[in-house]
């Protein structure tokens, strides 16, 4: 089983990010099971989704404590929110960031996991190039399909398509895609920094 | 078709496919996806003829489902704790008035203090209204519930309640397998009254009826409960059948054979006991569990059957009653009667509290080594409440409960592992 | 146990029987005052007679009912009801609240209602009325009606929200309040349509207010005008002509309507059974009770008083207010005539609101700004 965690803010779209996540997963053929950290709705209050992916049927409904996977949509929410509670030690980390880890004071972070998990995406800045709205979301989801290979980017761009419509729908498919595109320079970029 | 679908979603899905000819909504978290998707297919003509209303308050939700059934109309509502309690009056009335009435309710705790999280304090509540009270493990089972409760509802002519637990399912997105239009229709017939307002045949509805009466009346619903203890397989079986799937029945035993401790519980903690079982027994303890599907009427013989293999049986439930202790775990007792198998409550997720496998874990082991007490309440932070208790003790007025936990818990954040 | 039906349901149910949009067949219409050919105004020209003289009249609650000698409910709710089946030419559905109408008219086993009828609760039969109506309409049977009714209880206090949400969806039910001013059924306790003065069991007559205190009650006729509904009415059991016609005109239109009767209880107001309807015509005669029409909340006319009277004459038959006049015995009470006459105040500036004497027609607002639009419940307090 893959578990991801995603953390955000209220109007971040986290949890629609968590069921384009089981959506793309379910056109893989796979089972998933999308659910938020409920609370009343409130524009910029810190949100959790999370989002299990397996090869079957999915039973439990505990929250994901040890995730596979961070996603971190709002990089303020460091100094708020317990990010990386339970995180695997071979987990990955996707964050909402132009900054790196050692800017953003997570060193400490680095050290602990596998270089290549690591990355920092500027969703936001992607977001606002593709589609006008600083909603980055579907742009973090074309990172973990990057990043970790959970799902494959096709079934984000389909899971995309099914949710939205029309322009928001291309405009969002064209930003996961630029997502993709730089996590993969990115690792391309480590990997010759790091051949080991 | 396969789907991957919000449960909220997947119930609007059906019910819709059931054709309810009045829908009536009031907003209650978290029960508002199911009656807002409702409303679209209402408001897109997708599904007619409905007639989709927006009431002032939950006891008009109920009440306009009364009026409507009793002018013969396949009636929906659906909501969720405080919104069943204000309801309640008329909740007690449908049953009596024997209208069968479909309501999803999206279990939730109730305050105060408020609290808008997932635990089964409404259901309890309304145990002894009369309505069936049908609870969905999946949102696989709370889309099969629903068809089947317009069916039954509808054969005994008594209110059917679908318990989904309350974001836990509701805001769950998981696969679903969505009938198709035609095959809920041969499943389901269309709504034939047994008690109509028709102008072409007065009758008189809802009288007052004294002690001379009164007791009969009562006994008849009791009885019609008893014919929905015998539809209920039935209906089960059929739309196994039907759907080539199961759905609904009584109880749902899992690695119950040979097992000396078995679990009981009802709603979607049951996926969280069932992989806390599979691991248990991969370390040799014996271990299964069985789900309760119907609460209302109460299966107690297939209760009986299910546990007598049993050396002793944990009763998890999300709802209990102050001073006394659980409210499942009593009737399961009931249902035990003569056969020398202790019974232990366990009461977890309360107001959402997320039940952790590996907390079930423990004390499955202790229920197993015999060292589990009678009452447990799970992850209890005794910390907190010796904290509150002292205070109490120490000065007259301390204040809220309430606030004060809040800020105790608040100043010690506890690690959810 | 084969037969499972609601035993109540059934055997309530076995009584009246009617064919298909005809009316009941039930049993033969009865006049009761014999000897005379006014009751239901058979002297008059055919067209202007009542729905109650005719004999095509349903007798939609007909005799055998448990009401009380005198009650204005009972008649009210048959002049009602009647004029609104031959208005719906016999399809119709009645939701009751609980109250005194419910509990008289259907004592197990038996049923008075010849209409098919359901009483849910006591605080829900405007939404009740709301989920008939919309059965109705979506099995395409928009030309059955629905009537909701209630007491002042049912309608002003524990049924208001249910009330107010019908009436602000627009729903098409015609609502009615059989007003007789506080919880009858229970025992006289006080309602928010309690008038100012009167003896409840909950309002005594002692202390320095004795009765009711001023200033508190609904305006309840006024605030159905506010939802703007199409048709809001009132009227009095002494009018039955004029009530019949208010039906009639509710039922020709649709969306919510509300009609709001006045009707004496003499258990209640300890008035003699045969003044109820003498008493039904004093309320409006004094000013305290006006009677009128509005339409989408404007006041489209108004039933002029035809010979004014003081209040007193009105307060005097009714032991309710029984405290408010002296006693003639050695060592009697004085009375209080202040009261009295805060009460007539309230009549007169209904009067001078709503135009109800003639030569007060079309003038402006009272000089003193005592309101300038309150009637008696409301006005009370700033009088």
């Amino acid at each position: 089983m893959f578990q991801v965690r995603i953390h955000g803010r209220g109007g971040q779209g986290v949890v629609t990010a968590a069921e384009l996540l089981s959506a793309a997963a379910f056109a893989g053929g796979l089972w998933s099971q999308a659910f938020p950290s409920f609370g009343s709705e409130r524009t910029g209050a810190p949100v959790v989704a999370y989002c299990r992916i397996d090869d079957h049927e999915i039973r439990t409904r505990e929250p994901v404590v040890e995730p596979d996977a961070l996603i971190v949509q709002d990089v303020t929410l460091i100094h708020q929110v317990d990010l990386f509670a339970g995180l695997k030690p071979e987990g990955y980390v996707l964050m909402n960031s132009g900054r790196s880890f050692e800017e953003l004071g997570l060193g400490d972070l680095v050290l602990r996991l596998p270089r290549d998990h690591m990355l920092n995406v500027p969703a936001t800045e992607l977001a606002l190039k593709h589609t006008g709205r600083p909603v980055p979301n579907a742009v973090l989801l074309g990172g973990l399909a990057a990043v970790s290979g959970v799902v494959p980017l096709d079934a984000v761009r389909d899971a995309i398509t099914q949710r939205f419509t029309g322009s928001v729908a291309e405009a969002n498919v064209a930003a996961a895609q630029e997502a993709y595109d730089f996590v993969k320079n990115e690792e391309g970029v480590l990997a010759h920094a790091s051949p080991d | 078709m396969l789907r991957q679908i919000e449960g909220s979603r997947a119930v609007a899905e059906v019910v819709s496919m059931c054709r309810p000819e009045v829908v009536c909504a009031y907003p209650i978290s978290p029960q508002t996806h199911i009656i807002e998707a409702v409303g679209r297919k209402v408001k897109s003509g997708e599904l007619a003829p409905c007639e989709f209303i927006n009431v002032e308050s939950e006891f008009a939700a109920m009440s306009v489902s009364i009026g409507a059934s009793a002018a013969g109309a396949r009636a929906y509502t659906a909501t969720a704790s405080q919104g069943l309690l204000f309801m309640i009056e008329a909740v007690f009335n449908a049953a009596g008035l024997g209208l069968p009435i479909v309501m999803t309710l999206a279990n939730r705790a109730i305050g105060a203090p408020i609290n808008i999280w997932n635990d089964h304090s409404d259901a309890m509540a309304v145990r002894d209204s009369g309505w069936v009270q049908l609870f969905a493990e999946t949102n696989q089972d709370a889309a099969d519930l629903h068809i089947q409760a317009f069916r039954l509802a509808e054969e005994v002519s008594l209110p059917v309640m679908v318990c989904m637990d309350g974001y836990v399912l509701t805001h769950a997105v998981e696969r679903v397998d969505l009938p198709g239009q035609q095959e809920v229709d041969s499943f389901l017939p269309p709504y034939v009254p047994r008690q109509v307002l028709d102008p072409s045949e007065p009758v008189s509805i809802g009288a007052m009826v004294g002690p001379e009466a009164f007791e009969e009346v009562r006994y008849l619903a009791h009885v019609r409960q008893l014919q929905a203890l015998e539809l209920i397989p039935e209906v089960a079986g059929e739309f196994a059948e039907h759907f080539g799937r199961p759905a609904g029945g009584f109880v749902r035993p899992y690695r119950t054979e040979g097992a000396e401790t078995i679990v009981v519980a009802m709603g979607s903690v049951l996926g969280t006991i069932k992989d806390t079982v599979d691991a248990l027994r991969e370390k040799g303890t014996a271990v299964g569990v069985l789900g309760i599907t119907s609460f209302r009427p109460f299966p107690g013989a297939a209760l009986r059957d299910g546990l007598a293999g049993a050396k002793r049986v944990v009763v998890v439930e999300k709802a209990f009653s102050i001073g006394f202790g659980g409210v499942l775990s009593t009737d399961v007792a009931m249902a035990l009667t003569g056969l020398s198998i202790p019974v232990s409550t366990v009461v977890a997720g309360l107001g959402g509290r997320p039940i952790m496998g590996k907390s079930l874990a423990a004390v499955f082991v202790d229920a197993d080594h015999g060292r589990l007490g009678e009452l447990t309440f799970l992850d209890l932070r005794k910390d907190l409440i010796d904290k509150e208790l002292a205070r109490m003790a120490d000065r007259r007025r301390s204040g809220p409960t309430a606030e004060n936990v809040l800020r105790d818990a608040q100043s010690v954040l506890p690690s959810l592992t | 146990m084969t037969d499972d039906a609601p035993a109540i349901a059934r055997a309530v149910g076995t009584g009246a029987r009617t064919t298909p949009g005809d009316s009941p067949v039930g049993q033969p219409v009865k006049f009761y005052q014999v000897g005379s050919f006014a009751a239901g105004n058979r002297l008059l020209d055919e067209a202007h007679r009542s729905v109650q003289s005719t004999l095509g009249r349903t007798n939609s609650l007909t005799s055998g009912h448990r009401a009380c000698q005198g009650c204005g409910e009972a008649l009210g709710a048959r002049y009602a009801l009647d004029a609104a089946m031959r208005a719906a030419q016999g399809r119709m559905a009645v939701v009751n609240a609980t109250g005194c109408l419910e509990v008289f008219s259907t004592p197990y086993p038996e049923t008075s209602w010849q209409i098919p009828w359901l009483h849910s609760l006591f605080g829900n039969a405007p939404a009740v009325a709301t989920g008939v109506a919309a059965a109705y309409r979506a099995k395409g049977r928009d030309d059955v009606r629905v009537v909701g009714q209630a007491g002042d209880g049912g309608t002003v206090d524990i049924g208001f929200g249910c009330l107010s949400g019908m009436f602000e969806r627009n729903d098409d039910v015609l609502f009615i309040c059989y007003d007789n001013e506080a919880y009858m059924n229970t025992g006289v306790q006080r309602s928010g349509a309690t008038p100012p003065g009167a003896r409840t069991a909950t309002t005594e007559a002692i202390g320095r207010e004795p009765g009711n205190p001023f200033g508190q009650g609904k305006d309840m006729p006024r605030l159905a005008m506010a939802h703007q509904i199409p048709y809001v009415a009132t009227a009095t059991v002494a009018e039955l002509h004029d009530l019949e016609a208010k039906v009639e005109k509710a039922m020709s239109l649709r969306g919510a309507r509300y009609i709001h009767l006045f009707v004496p209880c003499p258990l209640g107001w300890g008035s003699a059974p045969h003044d109820t309807i003498r008493l039904a015509r004093l309320v409006k005669e004094c000013g305290l009770f006006p009677v009128f029409e509005a339409e989408h909340g404007e006041v489209t006319s108004v039933s002029k008083i035809r010979r004014q009277v003081p209040v007193e004459d009105y307060l005097r038959l009714q032991t309710r207010y029984r405290h408010l006049f002296g006693s003639s015995e050695p060592g009697g009470s004085e009375g209080r005539p202040d009261i009295v006459e805060r009460i007539q105040r309230i009549a007169d500036a209904n009067i001078r609101r709503l135009g109800l004497l003639d030569e007060t027609l079309d003038e402006g607002p009272p000089p003193d700004g005592s309101g300038g639009g309150l009637s008696d419940r409301a006005a009370a307090g700033v009088l």
